[in-house]
């Protein structure tokens, strides 16, 4: 749990040194518990107060990295259960599962399938990171470490499930370096596993037949030493499974269980049970509510494209806007004889403005000018938009790439007009309606 | 040592708001946890699913749909038909035609399918206006006195039209009322203000916050709805207490993902999986934040939603 100021007061030497840069030690106090100042800033800290303190003022999630080079993600580190309060700070993962239980020939097809999905939005990647590749004890050990091997192929990062030590053993053989997640770690197997990940230097999966196991099952590898660990909160149906990934998530960050505080792992395809739309409501839900490593049957463009978009929301920082790139972009099929419209590179509104003039059928290019990622309105009335940017963008990126000297303004800027007018002469300057949804009208008269 | 379990209970309560009458009549909301918290306490409605169907008749464009329909002659036949889909617990009729900048069908005309569509069915009703607010300011007091004893939800009351709305379905006629406001927190919160002041009983209100599609500046509606939430049931503001319902259908099958046509976008595939995809991820997302009720357009999605609902509740 956080410590007051005045908590954190009763531990310092209270001498008002003046050492740690602060005019009183209470004022350095007040400085330490808002996360402004550094605890080690105080020379004449006692060993245990400081213990103390670094244990209270240790994040209450834990930050946990899986995968090396280009191919490693950052997990967990959540410090809030809901956006607004802050951020969150790192998104779900998505892995496509397959199964030594599986033939060749589907495997192949789920390899060679996941790497269809390979998009860009909005300046980020989007694809299937992680595979998960799941032990069937009956096929065998050198089934397994022969589609660990197919998968490793793949350049994605893996996280194995197989509480069977050996195979583990095994299987990290082949692919430790790249730094895969083991999904191993029961309350039967602990100790072993425990054994088996630490000396490969991977992150090790936890699971339990409910969260009391879970739980004592964590603590055990806290006792060991071993903080490197998710937590495969699956269980028997969907219920239990929200229950417990909420409920864990929960108990880390609003009750500083630090037990608690570890990233989950969800199994969506195995709850979905070859139910395509049920697995992409359950994706939605776990996204949303404290999913980490989100687990699929499938990746297509069906699932994707929704799947990602809201991730990409989601986790977005609420104190940053999303922005697009500034630039030209054709929007069906139009070149550089086809109309211009401007608006600014806030990414709502270039994705309503965008949707409306592709729904338009009408060729034209959009013209997106740097206004700091504000809405028209905001930037008009911050400086970010006005008649100069608008030239100036117009001048320097635009008028040597189109032809076309028609330029359509946004409606909440009509008072621009005149001025644009002036400023670009040779620019006919026509002013859109309010609103976006009026633009397919606008744009069907236009044409 | 076991799992320290600590339920969040809250004193505060959403309202319930009854739609319909009879054996079939649903209630939103009157829970006192957050959604799908049940593991905190008992939820004593689940989320409830609708159907929506426009006055223009079948959308023949979505496979899907148009089989799902195939054979109906009317709105009316289609409100039936809608009725029994699997996973359905109400109809939506969304008067799209009402809108003075599409086809401005005139208030008679869409009041006498309002009437066909009641005599039609006996599930819950929810009858949406044209969006345009002046001409749903004239539209909804007739909806309303068509609707009259079946405890309809009148949806589309907005600022700038919600005396005429309210005055004539909350008070005259007695129905339920919809408060649309765009996903904020204190929009919502004045239109339900104002809403009561005017006279419109506070549990025949159920709130429409407003949605966008997943991946459309979907973060502002979790926070909104979050915000909504924990303002009713931590704080206690019984004025965010009512019950909400989103249309999640329009939004999901009006964005590029479930518009652009295959032959533009080959490696995408069809666009009818496409927009099942965005109507399903829309709507899940929203029970999670909190909506009460959500309102979907495809078979397949109300079928998959109501699933989702049964295995979460």
């Amino acid at each position: 749990m956080a410590l007051t100021g005045i908590q954190i007061f009763k531990m310092t030497p209270k001498k008002n040194c003046k050492e740690c840069g602060s005019p009183t030690c209470m004022a350095f106090s007040m400085k330490v518990a808002q996360g402004a100042a550094d605890i080690s800033a105080c020379p004449h800290m006692s060993e245990e107060a400081l213990a103390t303190l670094a244990d209270a003022t240790a994040p209450p999630m834990k930050t946990i990295k899986i995968g090396a080079g280009d191919a490693e993600y950052t997990l967990g580190g959540e410090t809030v259960l809901y956006r607004h309060e802050k951020t969150f700070v790192s998104r779900p993962r998505y892995a496509v599962a397959i199964c030594s239980c599986m033939d060749d020939a589907t495997i192949d097809a789920k390899l060679e399938g996941l790497k269809k999905v390979d998009y860009e939005r909005i300046g980020e990647r989007m694809y299937v990171e992680l595979i998960y590749v799941n032990y069937s004890a009956e096929d065998g050990q050198d089934k397994y470490l022969d589609i660990v091997k197919k998968a490793a192929a793949t350049g994605r990062t893996l996280v194995l499930e197989c509480t069977d030590e050996a195979v583990a053993k095994a299987a990290l053989d082949i692919c430790k370096d790249s730094k895969p997640v083991l999904n191993g770690a029961t309350a039967a197997n602990a100790e072993a596993m425990n054994a088996v990940a630490t000396e490969a230097g991977v992150v090790l999966g936890v699971s339990g037949a409910d969260l009391n196991e879970i739980y004592d099952t964590i603590a055990k590898l806290e006792g060991l030493g071993n903080k490197n660990l998710v937590v495969d909160v699956t269980g028997a149906d969907v219920k239990t499974t929200f229950a417990n990934a909420v409920q864990l998530r929960r108990a880390a960050i609003k009750d500083g269980d630090r037990t608690c505080g570890y990233p989950s792992i969800v199994k969506v395809a195995k709850l979905a049970k070859d139910d395509k739309y049920l697995q992409e409501a359950l994706a939605a839900l776990f996204t949303m509510k404290y999913g980490s490593i989100i687990v699929l049957q499938d990746m297509d463009y069906d699932q994707a494209l929704p799947l990602y978009g809201l991730r990409q929301n989601v986790f977005t920082d609420p104190q940053k806007p999303m922005t697009v790139e500034p630039g030209i972009y054709p929007i069906n099929g139009g070149d550089e004889n086809s109309l211009c419209l401007t608006t600014v590179d806030f990414a709502l509104t270039y994705f309503v403005v965008s949707g409306e003039l592709e729904r338009s059928g009408v060729p034209c290019n959009l013209l997106i000018s740097d206004a700091g990622g504000m809405s028209v309105l905001t930037a008009w009335a911050a400086g970010k938009l006005s008649s100069g940017t608008i030239a100036k963008f117009i001048e320097e990126q635009v008028k040597d790439k189109v032809s076309c000297r028609k330029l359509v303004i946004p409606g909440k800027v009509a008072v621009l007009k005149g001025d644009l007018e002036a400023k670009l002469p040779d620019w006919e300057i026509i002013v859109a309606p309010n609103e976006a949804t009026q633009l397919v009208k606008f744009m069907k008269e236009m044409a | 040592m076991p799992f320290n379990q600590k339920p969040q209970k809250f004193s505060a309560k959403i309202n319930t708001v009854t739609i319909g009458t009879g054996d079939k009549a649903i209630s939103l909301g009157g829970e006192s946890v957050l959604p799908f918290y049940t593991f905190d306490g008992d939820i004593e409605n689940a989320p409830k699913v609708g159907v929506e169907i426009t006055d223009n008749g079948i959308d023949d464009s979505l496979p899907g749909i148009k089989a799902f329909y195939d054979g109906c002659a009317s709105v009316a036949d289609m409100a039936k038909k809608a009725s029994q889909m699997e996973g359905a617990d109400f109809v939506v009729l969304t008067l799209v035609g009402g809108d003075p900048n599409g086809d401005n069908k005139s208030v008679e005309d869409l009041v006498a399918i309002v009437k066909e569509v009641v005599a039609a069915v006996d599930c819950p009703l929810v009858v949406k206006g044209c969006s345009n607010v002046e001409k749903d300011a004239a539209l909804l007091p007739k909806v309303a006195e068509a609707c009259q004893g079946t405890n309809a939800l009148i949806m589309s009351a907005k600022e700038e039209n919600y005396k005429a709305v309210g005055a004539s379905v909350g008070l005259a006629y007695d129905l339920n009322m919809g408060a649309e406001s765009a996903v904020d927190i204190n929009l919502a919160k004045q239109l339900n203000v104002i809403s009561t002041q005017l006279g419109v009983k506070a549990d025949r209100i159920a709130m429409d916050v407003g949605t966008a599609a997943v991946g459309y500046g979907y973060e502002y509606v979790v926070s909104a709805m979050d915000r909504i939430r924990g303002a009713a049931l931590s704080q206690d503001d019984a004025t965010l207490q009512m019950p909400i319902i989103t249309p999640v259908a329009n939004d999901s099958w009006n964005v590029k993902e479930a518009v652009a046509s295959e032959e533009d976008f080959p490696e995408w595939g069809p666009r009818e999986e496409r927009g099942i995809g965005m109507e399903i991820m829309t709507a899940a997302s929203d029970l999670v934040s909190g909506s009460n009720a959500v309102i979907l357009r495809h078979p397949q999605s109300v079928a998959t939603i109501a699933k989702m609902v049964k295995e979460l509740v």
